[in-house]
């Protein structure tokens, strides 16, 4: 395997509580370099706090994370410093500085990591804001974006240092349609153009098709698909498909064999 | 037998209180430790030195109405509280000593201490723990940036430096305080009541109550800082740990304020022997 086929970013049998309540519960995940990896799942079964521990703001219980090769689990917090700088991380609601303006806010990682002229970064946080689409609101203060809005900013924040690898967490979230294809396009276009590595949590179905190289579903803190967004639009397993379709009303029932929902043929890799 | 289930669960409940306590001591210290290494490692650097400006407005310059309010008030009230009884020993020129030695040594830098402890110790609580719970520390992190460096070593600095010049401040107006009691509306002798507070009053007294406030501004720092980092979830979270800081700060104030009473008490003492101003 060159350096290039392996994984950027590898989760191994990665085990997670916090007091009684097991979040994650031995998950396996590799994400391919320069492809999109989307992973849907239920509110509350550890979508974010999977996102939360490849970037090490949450460490795991048992199980390892690996980063370019590199065991990085362990490391300690002053050591992860240059791997986050090339990791770009969009949190759920935005998580803007409320103290700072939009402007500053995306220049917030160039101040701090770079030692570019004020007239450098000025460009850049323009050109960022330009790629989301916003470029009118730079003086504006979180506080007076609409939701929407701050997450394009964050967005706009979390690619100003140009990272290698983008960890989205929920991005079309709370976004009109319009809005939220724009933010599609732009992961694919990130991807694409700049070769950049993905992994988007969502439950927004649309997005995830579009987007996904890859598609993996969590449930109760364990991968129980994983596939391209064929396999899961084609899928037989209740689970799955009650989650595609959204419809609550669907009858999930007690899955004995696995063989018999589809999951292990088909190209799908079914964990156990 | 349910007495016995009672004991135990009296007894678990006291343990789980004990331990939760040492931890969070622990946890504390250990923040403790982080805080003073950045400011070590960081104190002199550009960008850090501007973001020390902000706080020092936020904490320093905005607290000044408060604490003048506070010091001017506790010097008045002392006044009104000591005249009768000074005056009924002959002693009401001397009414300088007692405002001055005890605003100076003991009300002015306690009350500035717990006056800030509310004010300015729940304004960072309530802005660090909002930060936590809208992810925003961890998107600090996210960049490769250190929130203790980032957030917390510019508040505590602004914390350190600035308490002891409050403190004077209400060291000043609490004499005044005295004053505007004593003389114009209990007519003491002008001269007398300044006279006295100069006799009295040494830089010592002085420099004992500016050692005292240095600490408390560092406890009201680290453990409103410490309090938001460690918030819970939701705005009851943010309420919690508000209310908490307040509380701890005050409590840590006093206890610290006796012990350092004393061992400064001993130190001057030991040097200068008993000191009677009578």
């Amino acid at each position: 395997m060159t350096d290039t086929d392996k994984p950027i970013v590898e989760l191994r049998n990665v085990h997670k509580r916090f007091g009684p309540l097991k979040v994650l519960r031995g998950v396996d995940l590799q994400l391919p370099r320069g492809r999109t990896t989307v992973i849907i799942g239920e509110s509350g079964t550890g979508k974010s706090v999977l996102l939360k521990h490849i970037l090490g703001l949450i460490r795991p219980d048992r199980g390892e994370v690996h980063i370019d090769g590199q065991r990085v689990d362990q490391l300690r917090e002053r050591q992860w410093v240059p791997i986050r700088k090339r990791f770009g991380f969009l949190f759920q609601m935005g998580a803007l500085f409320d103290s700072l303006t939009t402007g500053q806010n995306v220049a917030f990682p160039l101040r701090e990591h770079t030692t570019l002229s004020d007239e450098e970064i000025d460009r850049i946080v323009g050109e960022k804001l330009a790629l989301v689409g916003l470029d009118g609101v730079r003086s504006k203060w979180p506080a007076e974006l609409s939701g929407g809005q701050r997450k394009r900013v964050a967005l706009a924040r979390a690619i100003a240092l140009n990272p290698n690898v983008v960890l989205y967490n929920e991005p079309t979230t709370g976004l009109d349609p319009i809005r939220a294809d724009m933010i599609n396009d732009l992961i694919i276009k990130l991807r694409t153009e700049l070769g950049i590595t993905s992994v988007v949590v969502t439950h927004d179905m649309t997005s995830a098709f579009k987007v996904a190289d890859h598609i993996h579903m969590l449930h109760h803190g364990e991968f129980i698909a994983s596939g391209t967004s064929d396999d899961f639009r084609g899928s037989a397993d209740p689970r799955v498909r009650r989650f595609v379709t959204g419809d609550a009303d669907l009858e999930i029932g007690e899955r004995t064999d696995p063989d018999a929902n589809g999951l292990a043929g088909g190209g799908w890799d079914a964990k156990p | 037998m349910a007495d016995e289930t009672l004991t135990e669960s009296m007894l678990a409940r006291l343990g789980r209180f004990a331990v939760g306590l040492i931890e969070d001591l622990g946890d504390i210290w250990m923040f403790a430790l982080r805080t003073f290494g950045q400011c070590f490692r960081h104190l002199l650097a550009k960008r850090d030195l501007q973001r020390l400006l902000p706080q020092f407005f936020a904490i320093g310059a905005q607290s000044v109405p408060v604490i003048l309010v506070t010091g001017v008030f506790v010097g008045m009230v002392l006044a009104i509280q000591a005249i009768e009884q000074f005056r009924a020993a002959g002693l009401e020129n001397r009414m300088g000593v007692i405002v001055s030695l005890s605003v100076v040594r003991e009300l002015g830098p306690v009350l500035a201490g717990v006056m800030l402890a509310g004010r300015v110790g729940g304004a960072l609580t309530a802005e660090l723990g909002t930060m936590r719970v809208t992810e925003q520390i961890d998107a600090l992190r996210s960049m490769g940036s250190d929130p203790v460096r980032v957030l917390v070593m510019p508040r505590f600095l602004a914390c350190l430096l600035l308490t002891p010049i409050l403190t004077l401040y209400c060291n000043l107006v609490g004499v005044l305080g005295g004053w505007f009691i004593s003389v114009p509306i209990f007519h003491v002798s002008n001269w007398a009541y300044w006279t006295y507070t100069k006799v009295s009053l040494e830089t010592w007294d002085i420099g004992s109550g500016l050692v005292k406030s240095v600490f408390f501004g560092a406890t009201i720092g680290l453990i409103s800082c410490y309090k938001g980092f460690n918030c819970e979830q939701g705005a009851k979270g943010v309420g919690k740990a508000c209310t908490e800081a307040f509380v701890a700060g005050f409590m840590v104030i006093l206890v610290l304020d006796f012990f350092l009473s004393l061992f400064l008490k001993s130190l001057y003492e030991s040097i200068w022997g008993f000191k009677v101003v009578f």
